[in-house]
């Protein structure tokens, strides 16, 4: 029997300690109707031998390609102690730490974890995790709803270059407590027109959302965005990239008095792609919104003897205290993540991730270089943008993608469907981890790709139609 | 020591950097950031030791017997977590085209998604949603989305036991609704006069556990489906409880419209120091429309993603990607080395155990909240008479328990029992374990009577004593700061 360890004599005596006959006679406050006859789509059981040998084809049938897309994902190395660590069966087997005494490793990591992710965000206080970046994202406007002492609007100002996935989760999250998000355009900059707000002006909201980078890899007017908000009374949300946080202005020092949450997906902090989970979202506050904080948080303080010891707290707000009136019906937190994540800016350090964040802006920079030369592909907006750029192809993305998949490349993200004011655009991202042969291979297999097709649209189609942004 | 005061300015880990710091062209300097972020400068000795030695300072199940109730704390088997970090599975980026590189993994999770329908007796199956509160909220979120389908949009309640977790009536209260109480009668069942009175028109759905949180079967479970049902309302299973009846009752079965499983717990996916966990919702039915995307489809030669334009009245997505896959893939081993066969014993043997705990504990003079009950996986002792006597409470035990190596049970949950702790011992542990426990917890009682203060100050073995929570909440230290 599988992880089971009884013996027969087992049984007999503890039935016997019991006082019943069988272990069916256990069972006998169920009603019989109710009892199953058999799990008919649940397979034989498999020993771990039989197991592995199908999981390894499984995951050899997934292949290892050779990746351009970002997209919320980004494939960094992650060092070999990270998950070393991370899997100790005392980290991995662990429950959360609500018997403080007993998991002040967890707890003490969590604190470190907390003072990290404050100081890189510019910020005050940080919680213990939430499930991704998407879902925090939704939990940092409903959030900015309670916190906005100045407005009692449940409208969010929502940009369109806010990654379209998040955007749908932040809907499906908070349509039914009577938020609205107002959805903002982009200029043809490739981000938000600051003086395009002014649309806006006297109209009331709770917060305004800055994504930096945003979902098109282009930095937004960040200091300028944030006044705004300030100035008609909304809270300014950044969701922000941590790995980019090493080298851009984190959002504690946006504008003149800083963003108030900042919040973004953990994922380039030491999580595998694997995907698409589990990753972890971030979620940081300026001090006087720490009551509204959604989720853990872990306190420094000091046991009966004096000594320093680490507990959650401000536990009032959750759940399994509140009830029906917590900040949010959140439980977990995403603990291994958080770990991994420790582990991994323990081990690089500030120096170490600024200098992934460059490698990734600098292949980025190398990757459209070497892809604009080829004809048939031109970049599609010229503002500054970090390590992710949009490009415009002359044939239809998807099919251009699909044929580089062939060849075993994953050429990027096609956003054909969620913008198709931008044509035939697909999103591509070269991190750390790519090499310059890497690029040269991508760049001809594309150009082979689309010189294949001689008939296909001729290449001044490129440039976009008046009034397409 | 905190790893921020083993740094030194200056000390660079070179072999996690990636080449000499490159050209910083293109970012204008408005962005870039003046200062530089308060992260440790340590060797990769100094890291690789600190961390490992936090780690020895935390209680697991690979190191102690974890009798938490209502949390499942069993084995967590190496195997699954080997098998789920695989490099395939890890390096598949979640766009990465399914067609030509995510057949694997698509596989996998389809499979899963038809265990868990026929483990539950449901008809339809979405594994994205994160973790239980966010499986409870889908769940809560599509009783939502039917109603209004029909048009039926003055339902304004959810019906929720008092023993039931907290996050129901806090999801309830997230989908827009109004929590109402239902009281439990004496013998732990749901008090039926007062959930016939709470029935009407303005009732949305009941959310269950079943067992209960008080560790019984809820034996009225088709009577109480019939009431809430007659009056337009859906009930939610949550699957909190399940170790204790795998393969032996389907939720379906019961009259339950929609259910989430912890597969944290019951799939015995590692709890990680809280997360991450996985709570994938099965619906019957009447649910089937409105199950959170993605899901997996198949259509006998490929497997896909069923997104909005397959499922146009879903009630959308609830993660940027597909959910917590590398956990979902770790419960689809565990439950293909278990087998059909291997599910029923799960539950077979954590009520064996459980059942054998209780007996011996009362044998040796602890009262149970509900002796005249069957315990199911788990069960609750009140410690009421030790705590007037000899003034120690459930919570002096539990930290006791501590010193003996012991992780202790859930105490002050459910809040029904006065000084109660809830213990649940799984079917993955050992009668000697077990037998050990129950020596333990006797010694703790006759330390209490002779010499309570060992107990009431109790741990003293562990790397500090009781925290002082008052001062964390009131001088909130949330975060290092150098010293000036």
């Amino acid at each position: 029997m599988p992880f089971i360890p009884h013996t027969e004599d087992d049984v007999k005596a503890m039935l016997a300690a019991i006082g019943a006959d069988s272990i069916e006679a256990l069972f006998d406050e169920i009603p019989a109707e109710l009892l199953a006859k058999g799990l008919p789509k649940v397979p034989p059981g498999m020993s771990e031998m039989a197991v592995s040998r199908l999981m390894h084809q499984r995951a050899a049938q997934d292949g290892m390609p050779l990746c351009f897309i970002g997209a919320g994902a980004y494939d960094h190395h992650i060092p070999a102690a990270v998950w070393e660590i991370a899997t100790r069966g005392e980290f991995y087997s662990a429950y959360t730490p609500y018997q403080a005494e007993a998991s002040q490793g967890t707890l003490q990591l969590l604190y470190e974890y907390q003072t990290m992710m404050s100081s890189l965000t510019g910020m005050d206080v940080s919680n213990a995790s939430l499930y991704d970046g998407a879902s925090g994202l939704a939990e940092a406007v409903l959030m900015a709803v309670r916190a906005n002492r100045k407005s009692r609007s449940r409208r969010i100002l929502m940009p369109a270059t806010v990654h379209p996935l998040y955007r749908k989760v932040v809907q499906t999250i908070v349509q039914n407590q009577g938020i609205e998000l107002v959805e903002l355009d982009y200029s043809g900059s490739g981000n938000i027109e600051p003086e395009y707000l002014k649309r806006y002006a006297g109209e009331e909201f709770a917060a305004l959302v800055i994504p930096q980078p945003n979902f098109f890899g282009v930095l937004e007017e960040v200091d300028a965005l944030t006044d705004w908000a300030h100035d008609n009374n909304a809270l300014a949300i950044g969701l922000v990239n941590p790995t980019v946080m090493a080298v851009l202005t984190p959002p504690g020092q946006w504008g003149r008095n800083g963003a108030d949450i900042a919040v973004g997906e953990g994922q380039p902090l030491g999580a595998p792609l694997s995907s698409g989970g589990p990753y972890f979202g971030f979620i940081t506050c300026k001090q006087e919104h720490v009551r509204q904080m959604p989720g853990r948080i872990v306190g420094r303080t000091v046991d009966l003897d004096g000594r320093e010891g680490f507990t959650l707290t401000l536990q009032a707000r959750e759940q399994h205290i509140r009830r029906a009136k917590a900040t949010s019906n959140i439980c977990s937190n995403q603990g291994l993540m958080v770990t991994a994540a420790t582990i991994y800016m323990a081990l690089v350090g500030a120096e170490g991730l600024a200098r992934v964040a460059h490698a990734c802006h600098a292949n980025t920079r190398a990757l459209v270089e070497r892809l604009t030369h080829i004809e048939c592909v031109e970049q599609v907006f010229s503002s500054p943008y970090f390590h992710e750029v949009v490009l415009r192809i002359n044939q239809p993305a998807g099919e251009v993608l699909r044929a580089l998949a062939v060849q075993d490349i994953l050429g990027g993200y096609d956003l054909s469907a969620d913008y198709p004011e931008l044509g035939n655009a697909i999103l591509v991202c070269a991190t750390e981890t790519r090499s310059e042969a890497d690029i040269e291979r991508y760049a001809q297999h594309l150009e082979r790709i689309l010189s294949r097709r001689k008939d296909g649209p001729i290449c001044s189609r490129l440039v976009p139609k008046e009034g397409t942004l | 020591m905190l790893i921020f005061e083993h740094s030194r300015s200056g000390r660079i880990n070179a072999a996690q950097n990636p080449g000499a710091q490159p050209a910083y062209d293109g970012i204008p300097d408005r962005f870039r950031r003046k200062d530089r972020p308060q992260l440790p400068e340590v060797s990769e000795l100094e890291a690789v030791r600190h961390y490992t030695r936090l780690s020895q300072k935390n209680f697991s199940i690979d190191t102690q017997f974890y009798p938490l109730g209502s949390c499942t704390m069993k084995y967590n088997p190496r195997g699954c977590n080997t098998l789920a970090m695989l490099p395939g599975f890890l390096a598949r980026h979640p766009q990465a085209p399914t067609a030509t590189h995510g057949q694997g993994v698509l596989a996998c999770l389809y499979d899963l998604q038809e265990i868990l329908k026929d483990v539950t007796g449901m008809k339809g199956c979405s594994l994205t949603p994160a973790a239980g509160a966010q499986g409870e909220f889908a769940g809560v979120a599509m009783i939502r989305a039917y109603h209004d389908a029909r048009g039926d949009s003055a339902r304004t309640e959810i019906l929720v036991p008092d023993a039931a977790h907290g996050t129901n009536p806090a999801t309830a209260v997230m989908c827009g609704y109004e929590a109402r109480e239902i009281p439990t009668d004496e013998n732990g069942d749901v008090d039926m006069a007062a959930l016939k009175a709470a029935v009407g028109p303005h009732t949305a759905g009941i959310m269950l556990t079943n067992p209960s949180t008080l560790g019984v079967f809820e034996r009225r479970i088709k009577e109480i489906a019939q009431i809430v049902h007659d009056a337009g309302g859906l009930l939610y299973y949550d699957g909190a409880n399940l170790n204790a009846i795998l393969g032996k009752v389907k939720p379906g079965a019961m009259g339950f419209d929609v259910v989430h499983l912890n597969l944290h717990k019951t799939f015995s996916t590692p709890h990680g120091g809280g997360g991450p966990g996985a709570g994938p919702v099965v619906v019957g039915e009447r649910l089937l429309p409105f199950l959170p995307i993605p899901m997996v489809g198949y259509d006998g030669h490929e497997y896909r993603w069923l997104e909005e334009k397959d499922c146009p009245q879903s009630i959308g997505r609830l993660s940027a990607h597909s959910g917590n896959t590398g956990i979902l893939l770790r419960a689809y081993i565990y439950a293909r080395m278990l087998g059909s066969e291997g599910m029923e014993r799960v539950a077979d043997y954590a009520t064996l155990n459980a059942n054998y705990l209780m007996a011996r504990l009362q044998a040796v003079g602890f009262e149970a909240a509900f002796p005249e009950r069957r315990a199911t996986h788990e069960f609750i002792l009140t410690l009421k008479k030790e705590a007037k006597e000899w003034g120690t409470s459930a919570r002096d035990f539990a930290k006791r328990l501590l010193d003996y190596g012991f992780h202790a049970p859930t105490t002050y949950f459910p809040l029904l029992v006065p000084e109660c702790l809830l213990i649940e011992p799984t079917e993955t542990e050992s009668r000697e374990t077990l037998d050990a426990f129950v020596d333990v917890l006797a010694k703790i009682r006759d330390e209490a009577q002779q010499t309570p203060d060992v107990v009431t100050g109790a741990p003293h073995t562990l790397p500090v004593k009781r925290l002082d929570d008052v001062k964390a909440a009131r001088e909130l230290d949330l975060a290092w700061k150098k010293p000036a």
